[in-house]
């Protein structure tokens, strides 16, 4: 039942997704960050079997990290999407990884982009996108209040209501979410969105 | 001399030196020069045909000038079939990075991948290193037009002007005193032929003794490597002085 969904504004792109940790029927903890920050000016939201998700997630920031080691210069945000893409075919026909991603990145040139990366290794460029259960009433709401060059407030409002809707109409809808955003001033968390806090339990 | 430090690649002589290595240049010491000189608006090539003989197609083979990618081309000094397992190479690694980044190359980065692959063969494995330079001209959307050198220590420069194979110390030499910083391609064409034709062995520069290429952008934004055909070459070596225009025959 994890949510992830994502969108791209005037100068920004935004991503948000639920912060429940679950395995079965039990939820482990309800604060769990899966929205990476991958480099000063890339977010990695990914949803998808846990240890897949980390063990993944982290594979790219590493290799994105070593890329700007090497070579003085950071990987474009198509670049990094085009290797991740690549690292999921790769290892498709041999152990798949079950992670779908929202890449978003924000570059001098050409501003803010938003990639779709399923498990399958499909990749997509797009304007808005989401993954999950979740999809279902977020990608709904996105059609109908999303227009191109949204400023930050009119985007956090949508992604607000996106957040209502899964958790009204989703039967075990997550409590808790996050939203980052990235910009030219680079990526950073905006908000979380709780509605259950866990008891002193210390972030991850 | 210690002459039985010569035939192992991969161990120093007790002066510290690499013998193969230096052996290795002397080759290309002995091939026909190239010159590469960094312009603003583009990077040109040119280099010293050795073979040359009315028998030859050179409609469908090029000696000196090699394209590795769309926006990357090379000029070779030395040994040719060690410089085409080098290119060869070259152009998979070229590839191999647009397949997994789907965005071209950057200069650099491939020079410095090829680089390391000749140092390979300097330090393990037993074989000989590879008797070529080469000069890398290319360009890229992060440092725009480059030129580099590669020799076969695996070592790499980037140059503003720079020149390989026989005579490479005069011509390098000449080229400091002449080039000047905002040269444009059309100066750099030029002063590469007169750098070339003080150097070369051969007493008359004729266009059939040398290859000319040039690595530009055209309005469109996409990066053009483009040689030189013989016929513009004539009239280009009678423009820039270099030979006299053949006289009217009456």
């Amino acid at each position: 039942m994890e949510c992830v969904f994502g969108l791209v504004g005037d100068g920004f792109a935004l991503i948000a997704a639920d912060t429940s940790a679950v395995h079965s029927i039990l939820v482990h903890k309800s604060n769990e960050d899966k929205i990476m920050i991958l480099d000063s000016h890339k977010l990695l939201g990914a949803s998808g079997e846990g240890g897949d998700r980390v063990q993944f997630t982290e594979y790219i920031q590493k290799n994105v990290h070593l890329y700007q080691f090497r070579n003085g210069i950071p990987l474009t945000t198509a670049a990094a999407a085009n290797f991740t893409r690549g690292e999921l075919a790769i290892a498709l026909r041999k152990n798949p990884y079950f992670v779908n991603i929202l890449l978003a990145g924000y570059d001098k040139d050409i501003g803010p982009s938003l990639y779709h990366i399923d498990y399958i290794a499909t990749l997509h460029k797009i304007e808005k996108g989401a993954f999950g259960y979740g999809s279902y009433f977020s990608l709904s709401m996105m059609d109908r209040h999303y227009h191109s060059r949204m400023s930050l407030e009119e985007a956090i409002d949508l992604a607000d209501k996106c957040i209502m809707e899964i958790r009204s109409r989703l039967v075990v809808a997550p409590p808790n979410f996050v939203i980052k955003i990235v910009d030219k001033d680079g990526a950073r968390e905006y908000a979380w969105r709780e509605s259950i806090k866990d008891a002193g339990v210390a972030t991850a | 001399m210690s002459r039985r430090y010569d035939s192992r690649t991969t161990i120093f002589s007790p002066e510290g030196r690499l013998y193969q290595v230096e052996y290795a240049m002397e080759a290309i010491g002995n091939a026909g020069s190239a010159i590469g000189i960094l312009a603003t608006d583009g990077v040109v090539l040119v280099g010293e045909k050795k073979v040359t003989s009315k028998l030859l197609q050179t409609s469908k083979s090029t000696e000196k000038m090699y394209k590795i990618d769309d926006h990357l081309a090379c000029a070779v000094a030395g040994i040719m079939s060690d410089a085409n397992i080098l290119i060869n190479t070259a152009r998979v690694q070229a590839q191999r990075y647009t397949f997994s980044y789907q965005e071209p190359m950057p200069v650099e980065q491939l020079v410095q991948s090829l680089c390391d692959t000749k140092q390979g063969y300097t330090q393990f494995g037993g074989l000989r290193p590879f008797g070529v330079s080469f000069l890398f001209a290319g360009w890229d959307k992060n440092f725009g037009f480059q030129l580099y050198m590669s020799d076969p220590s695996g070592n790499y420069g980037g140059w503003k002007a720079a020149a390989i194979g026989a005579n490479n110390q005069a011509a390098q030499s000449m080229l400091k005193q002449d080039y000047k910083e905002d040269i444009t391609r059309e100066e750099a064409v030029a002063l590469a032929l007169k750098v070339l034709s003080k150097t070369m062995d051969s007493t008359s520069l004729t266009a059939e003794k040398l290859e000319l290429a040039e690595i530009f952008l055209l309005p469109s934004g996409d990066v053009k490597y483009q040689v030189c055909l013989p016929e513009a070459l004539s009239k280009l070596l009678v423009k820039s002085g270099v030979t006299q225009p053949t006289p009217e025959s009456s």
